[in-house]
């Protein structure tokens, strides 16, 4: 078992995942200004996920590339959250999505600077530096519809309580990383549960949303290759490409 | 949405720009937002280091009929340019 290869891989699973999501909003945002963040967003997440898979593939030493894990994985060997991979459904539900994740994400990144592999610290590092924006800009979004119309109020309620039980899976510990942890390569995402909890509470108490109960039952499955009916569609249109036609360049 | 959005005027100071510089206009409900949007739409490029917004309500231009007003009486008054100096080879810039 390779736990490192396999934990670099889930990182990169998560931000390929999320950013074919949110390209999918391109030039249908609310606004252009909206457009263009989200568009903004979604690039800097592949560009994280270039990296990690980079690092995959060389830690893997068995001669695949980024393209060849990003495009030739079929659903059970992704082990994204299952949160990602959500449908996009309103402007809401994206946003509150991305807020739930950019949170946890921060977190991560924060711990993984501190990594002992120094390829790890230095991808955490660098992507903190957008992910610190991304919580920013997604913190004060949900917010201001939070706290705006009776309209949006509700549809960010309904969002927040749609997909809160795919938020537990975030800080759930599994062999792989329980291994990563005593290597000192990387946090138990156990450990990093406080963290979210406090800043999820922050934001939703300004944004006058209610909290779902803390201890209801949370589905779990991504990080196992265990996905929900979404996770075929995604790949089947993000990855049609080069299944169709094999090495096809331009 | 877009409707409610008051319209704003950005001003971005480049790397090695000593000025903030006119670079476009967008929507935004608030200063906070639209610095958020000046950074999304206009300095994803590593085009600046400051980003100054105003609403595009607080400005105020000079009316093109008064061009002859404001700018006409230096141009007939060639004292005023200071071209009658030789510069020096070392100054490059003036």
């Amino acid at each position: 078992m390779n736990h490192k290869f396999d934990y670099v891989l889930r990182l990169a699973d998560n931000v390929m995942v999320l950013s074919q999501r949110l390209s999918q909003w391109c030039g249908k945002g609310p606004a252009l200004e909206e457009d263009m963040a989200l568009t903004n967003v979604a690039l800097d997440l592949i560009g994280q996920a270039r990296l990690w898979y980079s690092y995959a593939a060389e830690l893997e030493g068995k001669g695949r590339t980024e393209d060849d894990l990003a495009f030739l994985r079929d659903a059970h060997d992704f082990h994204n959250f299952l949160l990602l991979e959500q449908l996009n459904g309103t402007y809401a539900d994206t946003l509150m999505r991305q807020f739930l994740f950019d949170t946890g994400h921060y977190h991560y990144l924060q711990a993984l600077k501190q990594s002992t592999d120094q390829q790890i610290a230095a991808i955490a590092e660098k992507s903190l530096k957008e992910v610190t924006y991304h919580l920013r800009r997604s913190s004060d979004l949900v917010v201001r519809l939070g706290d705006g119309t009776e309209l949006s109020r509700k549809m960010m309620q309904t969002a927040l309580e749609e997909l809160w039980p795919f938020t537990g899976e975030m800080f759930m510990d599994d062999e792989v990383d329980v291994a990563m942890q005593a290597a000192g390569f990387a946090p138990l995402p156990s450990a990093l549960k406080a963290a979210w909890d406090t800043h999820v509470a922050d934001v939703m108490h300004a944004a006058t949303l209610r909290l779902p109960d803390a201890n209801s039952w949370m589905q779990k499955g991504g990080k196992q290759g265990v996905h929900t009916e979404h996770m075929g569609y995604l790949l089947a249109e993000m990855q049609f490409l080069q299944r169709a036609y094999p090495g096809a360049q331009w | 949405m877009s409707k409610e959005w008051p319209l704003w005027e950005v001003f971005i100071r480049s790397q090695h720009g000593l000025a903030h510089k006119h670079v476009g206009s967008l929507h935004a409900p608030d200063a906070e937002m639209a610095i958020n949007h000046a950074r999304d739409v206009y300095t994803r490029r590593n085009e600046g280091v400051s980003i100054w917004v105003a609403r595009a309500g607080d400005i105020f231009a000079s009316s093109p009929g008064d061009k002859e007003a404001l700018f006409e009486p230096s141009n007939s008054k060639v004292y005023r340019h200071p071209t009658f100096f030789p510069i020096p080879d070392e100054v490059k810039n003036l």
